[in-house]
This record gives structure tokens, C-alpha cells and sequence, in this order.
């Protein structure tokens, strides 16, 4: 080990601590905060009702994203979703914190929006009430999820206790086949080390796939942390990072950026800095992905096969992939591709920026959606729609039959009521294929976006490398 | 916070591997400004009832004597998934108020401290073993969980020591208002920000030229 090398978890953590109060516990500042709509204003009236004042509303952003409806002129958005929109509206106002609106630009879904205007910064702790907040680690953030309750202490002190978690390094080395996108390997690594391989780990992905890869793909990447249970996910800052937030909003401008930009180039690791578990993955072997279960970790590359239950010894495992295929409908043994697949859902925080939509829309164009299907398309954020409207990408999605949609959470959770029938079978490029999470026994399968917009057309899951040959 | 100190009741057992807190509480039901008291009845609503709304009558918390349990045993990775904090309510209106389990979704883990409901972990092993000793009384067999001891005793009085952080045990024995002893260090806060206002300027700032 070099004598005092850290790991870029290291600094980031050591930097926020206010106060050690032993066994590995501190108290850290909270840089940023960002509220949505879901639990936003019950936190804000949580503090309200203990009449304290909000600590730092400056520090302090919110949006709508989990509850407003994504059809067109933002029509059918549910009763109790415009409670919680009004509610916020009112409170954040009340408190002096900046909302992203509806309609406005920089409204969007929470990890979309971040990132996007430069909230998000290299070095900064940030935390929000959605466990898919790793997601902003994609920029060099210390950035992780946090409970209802947690949110109140944070707006009434600007800190939070936590567990020092230990450090996981996940290097991606090589060049990803043609087809394979930062999903694939996420959800590759899922697979390998399975929903709880990173439960009490800070995890940093590292490698040449890594860095040769955008912006929006680590975002993607981090995005997926929580799926492994680690709570935080990074990736060290580059000149691709810098490049990306110099034409953010909010990002720190003239002199402050060069200070800043010179601070951030001392956050990632330090060679010869130790991890408490290291995982190497080929990303020269991954073929694109789709899960065939009720977890992200029941995944297999699409020329793969489903798991037979009966080649199954252990007998805890076989009857949890025997439930997880009943629930899916799915044959054991039998090929994944072909399945037929009755809606597409591209969106989410995970896979809902300008790039996605760039990747899905390439193999929309010139082709039709299955008559089978019924494929949406939500974009992540109000200036993601705006610049894809502008690129023509929302023409090549219609005149294929996708529905061009308003953004937000969407179907990725169905928190706005937009949910996938019961025993209908999905393609989505989120992140959780949970028993419901789509729907009450709506069967979901996660895909890229460029997967998804293949079983569009082929109204089946497909193999999206073998559509080339297609008309 | 509520208060946990010892708790003697029926436990019921829920091995199935990586529960998560979309199974707990759909997100439909926690909707809205006034959703508490509500959650109860829809908790593990996916496995609780059948496509037609009646009971399932396979789930063993529609079973008695588990349908009475304040204790659940739980399998693997139990709690993953959303953050929300609305399945740590959801199981309270359910009537739980502890859960042994041989590990936790991290987030769901705080919430249930924050709650008032403790969260312990054991090995693997111990978990089984004490999910077969239930099994056996039929669910008859009482479980004590004792936070002031640190200790799980079992229907047949096997005792099992659990480590828990002392902030957090303590906090739960005292019914800790946690917001309330965190502004009793505001000075240190403030000392920290005004610091960190000179070594990171550009994070009081959004979007500022200096």
C-alpha cells in the first residue's frame, strides 16, 4: 500500500465529516439536497410543524418529477399527485428553495436534472429522498438515497449521520462488443455478483470502459449502484466531466472554476490506494443484456437461455427461480429472445437522456412498431425533450408508432397511476423488474434503450446486434 | 423517535430472498399528503391476496398464529430496493415491530430505526435456525428480541447475542429526538460551513462568477 494513498470514497468522505462520534460513524454536511415531488413537501411540513426554519434553502433544489403524467398537455395526472405537486409548490416557495416547475426548463426527473444543470458537482455530498440518487456519482459526486425521515433532519441541519461504508473498486476493462452499452455492463455486473454483492460498500467503477465511456453512460452505470445494494456509486472526474458541467447553469463560473476544476482533479483515487473488495469484469465479453426475472440479478446476455429450475441443486435457489418464473410466465431452459412483448418503455433516470433517445431513435428510424406493441418513449427532463425535438428525434419515434411523451418517472414506477396491465409483458430500460413495479403483476424485463426499441419493432424480445439484417 | 426496548411475541418467518420494498408497499398507496393509517391493509398486498382481492390463504401472515406476529424473521437482502419510507410504516400499522434477519436494504435499515422498529442482524445460519424452531411450535413459540441485552432468544431458549451501533441502540432505548440533538451542535455546523466556505467556495455559490 503507498503510504497515505486514498481512495477518491476517502476524500470525498473525509471532507464532509462535521463530527466523529466513533464506531465508524459521522456526521456529514450535505452540499446539496434536491426534493421531488413524492416525499418533498412532507419533509418540508415535517420541519414546518416543528417550527424550525429551513438550514440552508440555498443549498436546497427541488423538481416534480414521480407524480405529474407524462401524456401529452400533462393530461390525467392523478388527484393525490397534484395534493403533493401543489403542496410542494407551496412550501418550497415558503422556504425560499428553487423549484424546477412543470414546463419549465430544468423541471425532470431528479437524476436527470441534476446532473444536467450542473446541481450535481465533482466533490459534492448530496443527498435526495430516492435510492436511485447514486446515479450523480457518475459526476464524481458522494451521492446516495435517503429516507422520509432523513430528509427532515437534513433540511433542519444540513447534515446526516451515517455509516462509513467500506470501498469496492469495479473495474470495466476493454472495448464493449458493437450493440453493448453502459446497461449491458451494469447489469452484466448484477448478474455476477447479485442484488446484495454490494450491500455496505461505497463502489467505485473504474477501468478503460470506464473511461472511455460519456458522461450519461457513467450516469447510467451509477445509476444501477443500489441494484448491487451499494448505496453509492462513483466514477473519478475527467476532462470529459469538466467539459460536460462547463455548460451546465449552475455550475461555478470564471475564477471559481478554475479553483474548482483544480480541486476536483485531486479527488480520484490515489495509485496504489487499497479497496476492501476489488471485482474485475471484461467488458470485451459482454453481450447485451435482458433480465428474466423479478430481480435485477435474474439477467442473461439475450442469446442466452432462460435458468432451468430442475438444473438447479439448491433447493432455496430452485423454488426462488421457479416463483420468479411463474410470476414472469416464463419456460424454464427455453431461449429468452423471441418472448413476446406486449409495451416498450424508454425512460427513467436510468436510460432517459439525450443519448438514449439518440441510440433508440437510430434503430426506430425507417421502421415500424409491432402492431403488438404499444411503445412509449418519455424523455428524463423538460431540456432533454426540448434538445430531441430539435435533433427531429421525436418524428423519428412517432413515425414509427412510438408515443412521444412529457417527462418524468413515468412507468418506471407507476407512482402517476401510468401503469403496465396485469400479465403484460414489458420491456424497460429501468431499473427495477421488482413482482408490480410496473403494475400489479405487470412482467417486466430491463433492457438498454437500444433493446428496447428492437422489441419494439420486433414486438419480441430480440437480439438488437441481429436487426441490421432486418427490413 | 418511538421507543424499542424488549419485546416477547409471535414471530413469523418470510425467508424468500431479496423482499423488497416494492413488495412491501405498492407506490400507489403512499400517494398523497395524508397516507398514513391507510398502509396497513396493503402491506406485502402482492403476496397478501390473490388476483381477486380475497386473502391468499398460502401467506403465512394470513395464518394464525402468525397473522398476530409483532416479530418477522426474514431472509437475505430483506428491505431492498426504493428508499421509501412509507414500508417501514406500512409494517408498523401492520403490527411489526421488529425484524431478524440475516441482512438489510441499506436505506430501509435507517428508516426502520428512525421508526422506532429494530432492524437485527444475524448470520445466516442463526436466522434459519430460528425460522425451523418457530416452524416446529406451529408459530406457538414466542421470540424475544431485547435491545437493552443486545440478545434474540428463541422459542426453545437458544440465546443469540446482535451488535447494533450504540448511537442508534441508544437512541432507540432513550426514544432519541434525533433532529433536536444534532441543533445542539449547530455551532459545530456553522463553524464547519464557514470554513468550508473559504476551502470550497464554489459550493456556496450556483452558477456565480467570482
Amino acid at each position: 500500500m503507498a503510504e497515505g494513498a486514498k481512495t477518491m470514497f476517502a476524500k470525498l468522505w473525509d471532507d464532509h465529516v462535521i463530527a466523529e462520534l466513533g464506531n465508524d460513524t459521522a456526521l456529514l454536511h450535505v452540499d446539496r439536497h434536491i426534493l421531488h415531488d413524492l416525499g418533498g413537501s412532507r419533509a418540508l411540513l415535517d420541519v414546518k410543524e416543528r417550527g424550525l426554519p429551513v438550514h440552508n434553502p440555498e443549498l436546497t433544489f427541488a423538481t416534480i418529477d414521480h407524480t405529474i403524467s407524462s401524456a401529452p398537455g400533462r393530461h390525467g395526472t392523478i388527484p393525490r399527485g397534484v395534493e403533493l405537486m401543489t403542496a410542494l409548490r407551496e412550501e418550497t416557495a415558503a422556504a425560499g428553495i428553487r423549484l424546477f416547475d412543470v414546463d419549465e426548463a430544468g423541471q425532470g426527473i431528479v437524476h436527470v436534472m441534476g446532473p444536467e444543470l450542473g446541481i450535481t458537482l465533482p466533490g459534492s455530498l448530496l443527498v435526495c429522498g430516492d435510492s436511485h440518487t447514486c446515479t450523480h456519482g457518475g459526476l464524481g459526486a458522494l451521492a446516495f438515497g435517503v429516507g422520509w425521515s432523513e430528509l427532515a433532519h437534513v433540511l433542519a441541519t444540513q447534515t446526516l449521520y451515517q455509516k462509513r461504508p467500506r470501498a469496492m473498486r469495479v473495474c470495466f476493462e476493454g472495448r464493449p462488443g458493437p450493440g453493448v452499452t453502459p446497461k449491458d455492463l451494469i447489469l452484466a455486473l448484477i448478474g455476477r455478483i447479485g442484488v446484495d454483492g454490494g450491500t455496505g460498500y461505497a463502489v467505485e467503477y473504474a477501468g478503460s470502459a470506464i473511461r472511455d465511456m460519456s458522461v450519461e453512460g457513467r450516469l447510467t452505470v451509477c445509476n444501477l449502484s443500489v441494484e448491487l445494494g451499494a448505496k453509492m456509486g462513483m466514477i473519478a472526474p475527467d476532462e470529459k466531466t469538466f467539459e460536460h458541467l462547463a455548460s451546465t447553469p449552475l455550475a461555478p463560473k470564471g475564477v471559481l472554476w478554475l479553483r474548482a476544476v483544480e480541486a476536483w482533479r485531486r479527488l480520484p483515487s490515489d495509485p496504489g490506494a487499497v479497496f476492501d473488495l476489488e471485482v474485475e469484469i471484461d467488458a470485451s465479453r459482454v453481450s447485451p443484456q435482458i433480465t428474466w426475472g423479478t430481480s435485477p440479478e435474474h439477467v442473461v446476455a439475450v442469446d442466452g437461455r432462460i435458468p432451468d429450475p430442475a438444473a438447479i441443486d439448491d433447493p432455496e435457489r430452485r423454488k426462488a427461480v421457479e416463483t420468479a418464473l411463474d410470476y414472469m410466465g416464463l419456460q424454464g431452459g427455453a431461449s429468452i429472445a423471441g418472448t413476446p412483448v406486449d409495451w416498450v418503455f424508454i425512460g427513467s433516470c436510468t436510460n432517459s437522456r439525450l443519448s438514449d433517445l439518440r441510440a433508440a431513435a437510430e434503430v426506430a428510424r425507417g421502421r415500424k412498431v409491432n402492431p403488438r406493441v404499444r411503445a412509449w418513449v418519455v424523455p428524463g427532463s423538460e431540456n432533454v425533450k426540448r434538445d430531441a425535438v430539435a435533433e427531429g428525434l421525436d418524428k423519428v419515434f412517432v413515425e414509427a408508432g412510438f408515443e412521444w411523451r412529457e417527462p418524468g418517472c413515468s412507468m418506471c414506477l407507476a407512482s402517476n397511476g401510468e401503469q403496465v396491465p396485469p400479465e403484460q409483458r414489458s420491456v424497460s430500460t429501468s431499473n427495477r423488474n421488482f413482482v408490480g413495479r410496473q403494475g400489479p403483476r405487470a412482467r417486466t424485463h430491463l433492457a438498454s434503450p437500444t433493446m428496447a426499441a428492437a422489441a419494439a419493432i420486433m414486438g419480441a424480445i430480440a437480439d438488437v446486434r441481429t436487426l441490421e439484417h432486418l427490413p | 423517535m418511538k421507543r424499542f426496548t424488549r419485546l416477547t411475541s409471535i414471530a413469523a418467518p418470510l425467508m424468500r430472498a431479496n423482499i423488497d420494498t416494492d413488495i412491501v408497499i405498492r407506490i400507489e398507496r403512499m400517494v398523497g399528503n395524508s397516507i398514513r393509517g391507510g398502509l396497513g391493509k396493503w402491506c406485502f398486498a402482492a403476496l397478501r391476496y390473490l388476483p381477486d382481492g380475497s386473502e391468499n390463504p398460502d401467506f403465512i401472515l394470513n395464518r394464525a398464529p402468525y397473522r398476530d406476529a409483532e416479530i418477522l424473521v426474514t431472509g437475505p437482502n430483506f428491505g431492498c430496493g426504493s428508499s421509501r419510507e412509507p414500508a417501514v410504516w406500512a409494517l408498523q400499522e401492520m403490527g411489526i415491530k421488529a425484524i431478524v434477519g440475516s441482512g438489510f436494504g441499506d436505506i430501509f435499515y435507517n428508516n426502520c430505526f428512525q421508526n422506532g422498529v429494530l432492524p437485527v442482524v444475524l448470520d445466516p445460519e442463526i436466522v434459519q435456525a430460528i425460522a425451523g424452531e418457530v416452524e416446529e411450535t406451529q408459530g406457538t413459540g414466542r421470540l424475544t428480541v431485547d435491545l437493552d441485552a443486545c440478545e434474540v432468544t428463541t422459542p426453545s431458549g437458544r440465546r443469540h447475542a446482535f451488535a447494533v451501533e450504540p448511537r442508534r441502540r441508544s437512541a432507540l432505548l432513550d426514544g432519541l429526538d434525533e433532529i433536536g440533538a444534532t441543533l445542539r451542535r449547530d455551532g459545530e455546523i456553522r463553524a464547519f460551513q464557514e470554513r468550508d466556505r473559504g476551502r470550497r467556495p464554489w459550493i456556496w455559490t450556483t452558477g456565480a462568477e467570482e
